[in-house]
Protein backbone atom coordinates (compact mmCIF):
# COMPACT_ATOMS: atom_id res chain seq x y z
CA UNK A 1 0.00 0.00 0.00
CA UNK A 2 1.71 3.11 -1.20
CA UNK A 3 0.21 6.54 -0.63
CA UNK A 4 0.91 8.43 -3.83
CA UNK A 5 0.39 11.81 -2.14
CA UNK A 6 3.39 11.35 0.12
CA UNK A 7 6.89 12.39 -0.87
CA UNK A 8 9.46 9.63 -1.08
CA UNK A 9 13.20 9.55 -0.58
CA UNK A 10 15.35 7.67 -3.12
CA UNK A 11 15.48 4.83 -0.59
CA UNK A 12 11.72 4.29 -0.29
CA UNK A 13 11.74 0.90 -2.02
CA UNK A 14 14.78 -0.21 -0.03
CA UNK A 15 12.98 0.57 3.23
CA UNK A 16 9.88 -1.33 2.16
CA UNK A 17 11.96 -4.32 1.11
CA UNK A 18 13.88 -4.35 4.40
CA UNK A 19 10.80 -4.51 6.61
CA UNK A 20 10.46 -0.78 7.23
CA UNK A 21 7.15 0.12 8.84
CA UNK A 22 6.20 3.19 6.82
CA UNK A 23 4.40 6.21 8.24
CA UNK A 24 3.44 9.71 7.11
CA UNK A 25 6.06 12.02 8.61
CA UNK A 26 5.28 15.62 7.72
CA UNK A 27 4.17 14.61 4.24
CA UNK A 28 7.00 12.11 3.73
CA UNK A 29 6.59 8.34 3.50
CA UNK A 30 9.28 7.29 5.98
CA UNK A 31 10.22 4.18 8.00
CA UNK A 32 9.35 4.61 11.68
CA UNK A 33 11.19 1.37 12.46
CA UNK A 34 12.45 -1.82 10.81
CA UNK A 35 11.99 -5.44 11.85
CA UNK A 36 14.55 -5.27 14.69
CA UNK A 37 12.39 -2.70 16.46
CA UNK A 38 13.07 0.71 17.98
CA UNK A 39 14.86 -0.54 21.11
CA UNK A 40 17.32 -2.71 19.17
CA UNK A 41 17.91 0.11 16.67
CA UNK A 42 18.50 2.64 19.44
CA UNK A 43 20.92 0.35 21.30
CA UNK A 44 22.78 -0.55 18.10
CA UNK A 45 23.48 3.15 17.54
CA UNK A 46 24.66 3.70 21.13
CA UNK A 47 26.78 0.55 21.34
CA UNK A 48 27.77 -0.26 17.74
CA UNK A 49 26.41 1.55 14.72
CA UNK A 50 23.11 2.62 13.17
CA UNK A 51 22.21 3.75 9.65
CA UNK A 52 19.62 6.45 8.97
CA UNK A 53 18.01 7.69 5.77
CA UNK A 54 17.70 11.44 6.24
CA UNK A 55 17.31 12.26 2.56
CA UNK A 56 14.06 14.06 3.38
CA UNK A 57 16.05 16.94 4.89
CA UNK A 58 16.22 20.05 2.70
CA UNK A 59 19.36 21.47 1.08
CA UNK A 60 19.52 25.12 0.05
CA UNK A 61 22.61 26.63 -1.59
CA UNK A 62 23.51 30.27 -1.04
CA UNK A 63 26.20 31.36 -3.50
CA UNK A 64 27.73 34.70 -4.37
CA UNK A 65 29.81 37.52 -2.92
CA UNK A 66 27.18 38.35 -0.27
CA UNK A 67 26.46 34.77 0.82
CA UNK A 68 27.88 35.17 4.33
CA UNK A 69 26.26 38.56 4.91
CA UNK A 70 22.90 37.28 3.68
CA UNK A 71 22.83 34.18 5.88
CA UNK A 72 24.14 36.22 8.81
CA UNK A 73 21.17 38.55 8.36
CA UNK A 74 18.65 35.68 8.61
CA UNK A 75 20.18 33.41 11.26
CA UNK A 76 21.17 33.71 14.92
CA UNK A 77 24.67 32.22 14.92
CA UNK A 78 27.68 34.17 13.63
CA UNK A 79 28.40 33.00 10.08
CA UNK A 80 31.51 35.21 9.87
CA UNK A 81 33.15 32.92 12.45
CA UNK A 82 32.93 29.85 10.20
CA UNK A 83 36.02 28.76 8.30
CA UNK A 84 36.03 26.76 5.07
CA UNK A 85 35.01 23.19 5.83
CA UNK A 86 33.20 24.05 9.03
CA UNK A 87 29.50 23.89 9.90
CA UNK A 88 27.42 25.21 12.73
CA UNK A 89 23.99 24.77 14.25
CA UNK A 90 21.79 27.84 13.97
CA UNK A 91 18.23 29.13 13.81
CA UNK A 92 16.30 31.06 11.19
CA UNK A 93 14.34 33.58 13.26
CA UNK A 94 11.24 35.61 12.44
CA UNK A 95 10.64 39.28 13.30
CA UNK A 96 9.38 38.31 16.77
CA UNK A 97 12.41 36.21 17.57
CA UNK A 98 10.48 32.96 17.06
CA UNK A 99 12.07 30.14 15.12
CA UNK A 100 11.18 29.62 11.46
CA UNK A 101 13.42 26.54 11.52
CA UNK A 102 16.60 25.22 13.06
CA UNK A 103 19.33 24.32 10.61
CA UNK A 104 22.96 23.57 9.86
CA UNK A 105 25.02 26.16 7.97
CA UNK A 106 28.00 24.72 6.04
CA UNK A 107 30.77 27.01 4.74
CA UNK A 108 32.39 25.69 1.55
CA UNK A 109 34.17 28.96 0.85
CA UNK A 110 33.44 32.64 1.39
CA UNK A 111 31.07 32.68 -1.59
CA UNK A 112 29.34 29.37 -1.00
CA UNK A 113 27.19 28.18 1.89
CA UNK A 114 24.86 25.24 2.25
CA UNK A 115 21.82 25.38 4.52
CA UNK A 116 20.44 22.03 5.66
CA UNK A 117 16.90 22.41 6.96
CA UNK A 118 14.11 20.22 8.29
CA UNK A 119 12.04 18.18 5.85
CA UNK A 120 8.61 19.37 6.92
CA UNK A 121 9.67 23.02 6.81
CA UNK A 122 11.76 23.05 3.61
CA UNK A 123 9.08 24.78 1.53
CA UNK A 124 8.34 27.28 4.30
CA UNK A 125 12.07 28.00 4.73
CA UNK A 126 12.57 28.39 1.00
CA UNK A 127 9.73 30.94 0.81
CA UNK A 128 11.06 32.74 3.88
CA UNK A 129 14.64 32.89 2.61
CA UNK A 130 13.80 33.93 -0.97
CA UNK A 131 11.37 36.61 0.24
CA UNK A 132 14.12 38.12 2.41
CA UNK A 133 16.59 38.50 -0.44
CA UNK A 134 17.00 42.22 -1.05
CA UNK A 135 19.77 43.55 -3.30
CA UNK A 136 22.39 41.06 -2.13
CA UNK A 137 24.64 39.56 -4.76
CA UNK A 138 23.62 35.93 -4.25
CA UNK A 139 22.00 33.02 -6.02
CA UNK A 140 19.64 30.76 -4.06
CA UNK A 141 19.08 27.16 -5.13
CA UNK A 142 16.71 24.68 -3.54
CA UNK A 143 18.59 21.44 -4.24
CA UNK A 144 16.58 19.30 -1.82
CA UNK A 145 15.35 16.91 -4.49
CA UNK A 146 18.84 16.32 -5.91
CA UNK A 147 20.47 14.87 -2.81
CA UNK A 148 20.33 11.82 -0.69
CA UNK A 149 21.59 12.12 2.86
CA UNK A 150 22.60 9.04 4.81
CA UNK A 151 23.71 9.23 8.43
CA UNK A 152 25.97 6.58 9.92
CA UNK A 153 26.15 7.00 13.69
CA UNK A 154 27.70 5.22 16.63
CA UNK A 155 31.08 4.09 17.99
CA UNK A 156 31.80 2.01 14.85
CA UNK A 157 30.72 4.69 12.34
CA UNK A 158 34.22 6.01 11.70
CA UNK A 159 35.73 2.57 11.09
CA UNK A 160 32.98 1.58 8.64
CA UNK A 161 32.85 4.92 6.79
CA UNK A 162 36.64 4.85 6.39
CA UNK A 163 36.31 1.76 4.17
CA UNK A 164 34.68 3.90 1.48
CA UNK A 165 37.23 6.68 1.06
CA UNK A 166 40.93 7.53 0.91
CA UNK A 167 40.29 10.71 2.88
CA UNK A 168 41.47 10.31 6.47
CA UNK A 169 38.12 10.69 8.19
CA UNK A 170 39.59 10.79 11.68
CA UNK A 171 41.09 14.16 10.75
CA UNK A 172 37.66 15.67 10.17
CA UNK A 173 36.72 17.34 13.43
CA UNK A 174 33.24 17.37 14.92
CA UNK A 175 31.05 19.87 13.04
CA UNK A 176 33.50 19.97 10.15
CA UNK A 177 33.17 18.44 6.70
CA UNK A 178 35.02 17.78 3.50
CA UNK A 179 34.15 17.26 -0.13
CA UNK A 180 35.59 14.23 -1.87
CA UNK A 181 35.16 10.79 -3.34
CA UNK A 182 33.14 8.44 -1.16
CA UNK A 183 32.28 4.97 -2.41
CA UNK A 184 33.38 6.09 -5.87
CA UNK A 185 31.16 9.16 -6.14
CA UNK A 186 31.34 12.86 -5.24
CA UNK A 187 30.05 13.45 -1.74
CA UNK A 188 29.93 15.87 1.15
CA UNK A 189 31.26 14.06 4.21
CA UNK A 190 30.13 15.79 7.37
CA UNK A 191 31.03 14.81 10.93
CA UNK A 192 27.65 15.68 12.35
CA UNK A 193 24.56 13.90 13.59
CA UNK A 194 21.40 13.92 15.64
CA UNK A 195 21.97 10.98 17.95
CA UNK A 196 24.48 12.07 20.59
CA UNK A 197 27.06 9.72 19.03
CA UNK A 198 30.09 10.24 16.84
CA UNK A 199 29.34 9.70 13.18
CA UNK A 200 28.98 11.09 9.71
CA UNK A 201 26.29 12.44 7.47
CA UNK A 202 27.00 11.72 3.80
CA UNK A 203 25.39 13.85 1.09
CA UNK A 204 25.52 12.57 -2.48
CA UNK A 205 23.53 12.62 -5.70
CA UNK A 206 20.25 10.81 -5.09
CA UNK A 207 21.01 8.28 -7.84
CA UNK A 208 23.73 6.79 -5.64
CA UNK A 209 21.54 6.44 -2.56
CA UNK A 210 20.63 2.80 -2.97
CA UNK A 211 24.18 1.59 -3.61
CA UNK A 212 25.56 3.65 -0.74
CA UNK A 213 22.90 2.36 1.64
CA UNK A 214 23.34 -1.27 0.66
CA UNK A 215 27.13 -1.02 0.79
CA UNK A 216 26.95 0.49 4.29
CA UNK A 217 24.68 -2.35 5.44
CA UNK A 218 27.06 -4.93 3.98
CA UNK A 219 30.23 -3.31 5.33
CA UNK A 220 28.64 -2.81 8.75
CA UNK A 221 27.29 -6.33 9.08
CA UNK A 222 30.31 -7.57 11.02
CA UNK A 223 29.82 -4.69 13.47
CA UNK A 224 26.11 -5.32 13.96
CA UNK A 225 24.87 -2.36 11.95
CA UNK A 226 21.10 -1.86 11.95
CA UNK A 227 18.99 0.38 9.74
CA UNK A 228 17.19 2.78 12.09
CA UNK A 229 13.82 4.43 11.64
CA UNK A 230 12.41 7.74 12.79
CA UNK A 231 11.34 6.34 16.17
CA UNK A 232 14.93 5.51 17.14
CA UNK A 233 16.11 8.81 15.67
CA UNK A 234 13.69 10.53 18.04
CA UNK A 235 14.61 8.59 21.18
CA UNK A 236 18.33 9.02 20.44
CA UNK A 237 18.04 12.79 20.01
CA UNK A 238 15.84 13.02 23.11
CA UNK A 239 18.42 11.22 25.29
CA UNK A 240 20.95 13.72 23.95
CA UNK A 241 18.41 16.54 24.68
CA UNK A 242 18.57 17.91 21.15
CA UNK A 243 15.65 20.08 20.06
CA UNK A 244 13.07 18.88 17.55
CA UNK A 245 11.34 21.51 15.46
CA UNK A 246 7.60 21.60 16.18
CA UNK A 247 8.25 20.40 19.73
CA UNK A 248 10.94 22.44 21.53
CA UNK A 249 11.08 25.01 18.72
CA UNK A 250 8.39 26.78 16.70
CA UNK A 251 7.42 30.12 15.18
CA UNK A 252 6.20 31.09 18.66
CA UNK A 253 9.17 29.84 20.69
CA UNK A 254 12.38 31.81 20.99
CA UNK A 255 15.70 29.99 20.86
CA UNK A 256 16.50 31.58 24.24
CA UNK A 257 13.51 29.82 25.81
CA UNK A 258 14.57 26.56 24.15
CA UNK A 259 17.97 26.69 25.82
CA UNK A 260 19.72 27.68 22.61
CA UNK A 261 21.25 30.93 23.86
CA UNK A 262 24.61 29.53 22.74
CA UNK A 263 23.60 29.89 19.07
CA UNK A 264 22.22 33.43 19.53
CA UNK A 265 25.10 35.83 18.88
CA UNK A 266 23.31 39.04 19.81
CA UNK A 267 26.40 41.21 19.35
CA UNK A 268 27.31 40.06 15.84
CA UNK A 269 25.31 42.83 14.14
CA UNK A 270 21.72 43.04 13.09
CA UNK A 271 19.67 39.99 12.12
CA UNK A 272 15.98 39.18 11.88
CA UNK A 273 14.43 39.13 15.35
CA UNK A 274 17.60 40.36 17.06
CA UNK A 275 15.89 43.23 18.89
CA UNK A 276 13.26 40.93 20.37
CA UNK A 277 15.88 38.43 21.44
CA UNK A 278 18.04 41.14 23.01
CA UNK A 279 15.08 42.48 24.96
CA UNK A 280 14.05 38.98 26.02
CA UNK A 281 17.57 38.31 27.23
CA UNK A 282 17.65 41.58 29.15
CA UNK A 283 14.23 41.07 30.74
CA UNK A 284 14.88 37.37 31.34
CA UNK A 285 12.85 34.57 29.73
CA UNK A 286 9.57 33.72 31.44
CA UNK A 287 9.61 30.06 30.44
CA UNK A 288 12.31 27.54 29.67
CA UNK A 289 12.72 24.06 28.28
CA UNK A 290 13.89 21.66 31.00
CA UNK A 291 14.64 17.97 31.14
CA UNK A 292 12.73 15.72 33.53
CA UNK A 293 12.66 12.12 34.69
CA UNK A 294 9.44 10.39 35.64
CA UNK A 295 9.76 8.90 39.12
CA UNK A 296 6.44 7.04 39.35
CA UNK A 297 5.72 4.10 37.07
CA UNK A 298 4.42 5.42 33.76
CA UNK A 299 5.41 7.28 30.64
CA UNK A 300 5.10 10.99 29.90
CA UNK A 301 4.16 11.80 26.31
CA UNK A 302 4.17 14.90 24.12
CA UNK A 303 1.60 17.56 25.08
CA UNK A 304 0.78 16.20 28.54
CA UNK A 305 0.24 18.87 31.18
CA UNK A 306 2.78 19.60 33.93
CA UNK A 307 1.76 20.57 37.46
CA UNK A 308 3.50 21.98 40.50
CA UNK A 309 1.21 21.18 43.40
CA UNK A 310 -2.31 21.68 42.07
CA UNK A 311 -1.32 24.39 39.64
CA UNK A 312 -0.94 23.66 35.94
CA UNK A 313 2.34 25.29 35.01
CA UNK A 314 3.56 23.81 31.75
CA UNK A 315 3.49 21.19 29.06
CA UNK A 316 5.62 18.26 27.90
CA UNK A 317 7.21 19.05 24.51
CA UNK A 318 8.78 15.59 24.03
CA UNK A 319 8.23 12.58 26.28
CA UNK A 320 9.27 8.97 25.80
CA UNK A 321 10.87 5.91 27.30
CA UNK A 322 14.66 6.23 26.92
CA UNK A 323 15.85 2.84 25.65
CA UNK A 324 19.53 3.21 26.59
CA UNK A 325 19.03 4.99 29.93
CA UNK A 326 16.07 2.74 30.77
CA UNK A 327 14.15 5.64 32.28
CA UNK A 328 11.09 7.55 31.24
CA UNK A 329 12.28 11.02 30.33
CA UNK A 330 11.14 14.14 28.58
CA UNK A 331 11.54 17.81 27.85
CA UNK A 332 8.95 20.31 29.09
CA UNK A 333 8.20 24.00 29.08
CA UNK A 334 8.13 25.42 32.60
CA UNK A 335 7.92 28.93 34.03
CA UNK A 336 11.48 30.07 34.84
CA UNK A 337 10.79 29.97 38.61
CA UNK A 338 10.30 26.18 38.40
CA UNK A 339 13.02 25.53 35.80
CA UNK A 340 15.66 24.37 38.26
CA UNK A 341 17.25 21.01 38.86
CA UNK A 342 15.56 19.04 41.59
CA UNK A 343 12.20 20.81 41.15
CA UNK A 344 9.44 18.30 41.85
CA UNK A 345 6.69 18.30 39.24
CA UNK A 346 3.68 16.15 38.37
CA UNK A 347 2.70 15.04 34.91
CA UNK A 348 -0.92 14.36 34.06
CA UNK A 349 -0.84 10.98 32.35
CA UNK A 350 -4.43 10.31 31.29
CA UNK A 351 -5.82 11.57 34.58
CA UNK A 352 -3.12 10.17 36.87
CA UNK A 353 -0.63 12.70 38.20
CA UNK A 354 2.77 11.02 38.11
CA UNK A 355 5.69 12.35 40.13
CA UNK A 356 8.65 13.60 38.12
CA UNK A 357 11.72 15.72 38.79
CA UNK A 358 13.65 18.31 36.78
CA UNK A 359 17.13 17.01 35.96
CA UNK A 360 20.20 18.38 34.12
CA UNK A 361 20.47 17.84 30.36
CA UNK A 362 21.67 16.17 28.26
CA UNK A 363 20.29 12.99 29.80
CA UNK A 364 22.95 11.05 27.88
CA UNK A 365 26.47 12.14 27.02
CA UNK A 366 28.86 9.81 25.26
CA UNK A 367 32.35 9.14 26.60
CA UNK A 368 34.92 10.77 24.38
CA UNK B 1 2.64 -10.28 7.04
CA UNK B 2 1.47 -13.57 8.45
CA UNK B 3 -0.14 -13.58 11.85
CA UNK B 4 -0.14 -16.25 14.48
CA UNK B 5 -3.82 -16.94 15.33
CA UNK B 6 -4.28 -20.02 17.56
CA UNK B 7 -7.47 -21.98 16.81
CA UNK B 8 -8.44 -22.59 20.43
CA UNK B 9 -8.98 -18.91 21.25
CA UNK B 10 -11.71 -16.35 20.65
CA UNK B 11 -10.95 -12.85 19.36
CA UNK B 12 -12.28 -9.30 19.52
CA UNK B 13 -12.14 -6.68 16.80
CA UNK B 14 -9.98 -4.64 19.21
CA UNK B 15 -7.34 -7.39 18.86
CA UNK B 16 -7.70 -9.06 22.24
CA UNK B 17 -7.77 -12.83 22.59
CA UNK B 18 -9.88 -14.78 25.08
CA UNK B 19 -9.34 -18.30 26.42
CA UNK B 20 -12.49 -19.68 28.03
CA UNK B 21 -12.14 -22.33 30.75
CA UNK B 22 -15.38 -22.90 32.70
CA UNK B 23 -16.55 -19.48 33.83
CA UNK B 24 -13.06 -17.97 33.73
CA UNK B 25 -11.84 -16.02 30.72
CA UNK B 26 -8.11 -15.35 30.28
CA UNK B 27 -7.48 -12.22 28.20
CA UNK B 28 -4.46 -10.90 26.33
CA UNK B 29 -3.60 -9.07 23.11
CA UNK B 30 -3.00 -10.76 19.78
CA UNK B 31 0.16 -11.26 17.77
CA UNK B 32 -1.19 -8.71 15.30
CA UNK B 33 -1.68 -6.18 18.13
CA UNK B 34 1.81 -6.62 19.58
CA UNK B 35 3.26 -6.35 16.11
CA UNK B 36 1.40 -3.10 15.45
CA UNK B 37 2.50 -1.64 18.78
CA UNK B 38 6.19 -2.47 18.49
CA UNK B 39 8.46 -2.90 21.52
CA UNK B 40 6.22 -2.97 24.61
CA UNK B 41 7.79 -1.19 27.57
CA UNK B 42 4.97 -0.59 30.03
CA UNK B 43 1.62 -2.04 31.00
CA UNK B 44 -0.96 -0.38 33.22
CA UNK B 45 -3.12 -3.07 34.85
CA UNK B 46 -6.32 -3.03 36.91
CA UNK B 47 -6.62 -4.55 40.38
CA UNK B 48 -8.02 -7.93 41.34
CA UNK B 49 -11.66 -7.39 42.32
CA UNK B 50 -12.28 -4.61 39.78
CA UNK B 51 -15.28 -5.21 37.54
CA UNK B 52 -15.60 -4.20 33.91
CA UNK B 53 -18.41 -4.22 31.38
CA UNK B 54 -17.92 -5.75 27.95
CA UNK B 55 -15.69 -3.65 25.65
CA UNK B 56 -14.61 -1.43 28.52
CA UNK B 57 -10.97 -0.35 28.75
CA UNK B 58 -9.28 -2.17 31.65
CA UNK B 59 -5.75 -0.90 31.19
CA UNK B 60 -3.19 0.30 28.71
CA UNK B 61 -0.14 -1.04 26.98
CA UNK B 62 2.65 1.24 25.86
CA UNK B 63 5.40 0.80 23.33
CA UNK B 64 8.32 3.20 22.91
CA UNK B 65 6.29 5.12 20.38
CA UNK B 66 2.66 4.82 21.40
CA UNK B 67 0.06 4.05 24.03
CA UNK B 68 -2.93 1.87 23.37
CA UNK B 69 -5.87 1.00 25.60
CA UNK B 70 -6.78 -2.64 26.16
CA UNK B 71 -10.41 -3.66 26.36
CA UNK B 72 -12.02 -6.63 27.98
CA UNK B 73 -14.27 -8.27 25.39
CA UNK B 74 -16.20 -9.94 28.23
CA UNK B 75 -17.98 -8.47 31.26
CA UNK B 76 -16.92 -9.71 34.66
CA UNK B 77 -14.80 -9.39 37.77
CA UNK B 78 -11.03 -9.66 37.67
CA UNK B 79 -9.76 -12.65 39.62
CA UNK B 80 -6.09 -12.52 38.66
CA UNK B 81 -3.64 -10.05 37.11
CA UNK B 82 -0.37 -11.06 35.45
CA UNK B 83 1.95 -9.06 37.73
CA UNK B 84 5.00 -10.55 36.01
CA UNK B 85 4.39 -8.30 33.02
CA UNK B 86 5.36 -5.27 35.14
CA UNK B 87 8.94 -6.50 35.16
CA UNK B 88 9.03 -8.12 31.73
CA UNK B 89 6.64 -6.20 29.48
CA UNK B 90 8.63 -7.42 26.46
CA UNK B 91 6.93 -10.81 26.95
CA UNK B 92 3.95 -9.22 25.17
CA UNK B 93 6.11 -9.15 22.02
CA UNK B 94 7.78 -12.53 22.44
CA UNK B 95 4.92 -14.66 23.77
CA UNK B 96 1.59 -12.85 23.29
CA UNK B 97 -0.59 -15.96 23.69
CA UNK B 98 1.36 -17.58 26.50
CA UNK B 99 3.41 -15.78 29.14
CA UNK B 100 1.82 -12.45 28.27
CA UNK B 101 -1.78 -13.06 29.34
CA UNK B 102 -3.03 -9.86 30.98
CA UNK B 103 -5.96 -10.74 33.23
CA UNK B 104 -8.34 -13.51 34.25
CA UNK B 105 -12.00 -12.58 34.53
CA UNK B 106 -14.90 -14.40 36.21
CA UNK B 107 -17.47 -14.02 33.47
CA UNK B 108 -20.90 -12.59 34.29
CA UNK B 109 -22.30 -14.49 31.33
CA UNK B 110 -20.17 -17.35 29.99
CA UNK B 111 -22.25 -17.38 26.80
CA UNK B 112 -20.90 -13.93 25.95
CA UNK B 113 -17.73 -15.51 24.57
CA UNK B 114 -19.76 -17.20 21.84
CA UNK B 115 -20.36 -13.76 20.34
CA UNK B 116 -16.65 -13.24 19.77
CA UNK B 117 -14.76 -14.05 16.57
CA UNK B 118 -13.42 -17.53 15.89
CA UNK B 119 -9.81 -17.84 14.67
CA UNK B 120 -11.05 -18.11 11.06
CA UNK B 121 -13.25 -15.05 11.49
CA UNK B 122 -10.44 -13.06 13.07
CA UNK B 123 -8.07 -14.02 10.26
CA UNK B 124 -10.71 -12.89 7.77
CA UNK B 125 -11.16 -9.65 9.74
CA UNK B 126 -7.40 -8.97 9.68
CA UNK B 127 -7.17 -9.61 5.96
CA UNK B 128 -9.61 -6.73 5.46
CA UNK B 129 -7.66 -4.33 7.68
Amino acid sequence: MSDTNLKKTPLNEVHRNSGGKMVDFGGWDMPVQYTAGVIAEHLATREKVGLFDVSHMGEIWVEGADAIAFVNKLTTNDVTKLVDGQAHYSALTNDNGGVVDDLLVYRFDQDKLLLVVNAGTTDKDWDWITSHKADENITLTNASADYCQIAIQGPKALEIAQKFTDINLSEIKYYHFTVGTFNGVDAIISRTGYTGEDGFEIYANKDFAEKLWNDFIEAGAEHGILPCGLAARNTLRLEAAMSLYGHELSDDISPLEAGLGWICKLNKGDFTGREHLAKLKEDGVKRKIVGFEVIDRGIARDEMEVYVGDEKVGVVTSGSPAPFLKKNIGLAFLPTEFAKNGQEIKIDVRGKKLAAVVVPTPFYKRNR
Amino acid sequence: MSNNIPENLRYSKDHEWVLVEGDIATIGITDYAQHSLGDVVYIDMPRVGDSFGAHEAFGSVESVKAVSEVFTPIAGEITEVNEGLNDTPETVNSDPYGGAWFIKVKMENPLEADGLLSSEEYEEYLSNQ
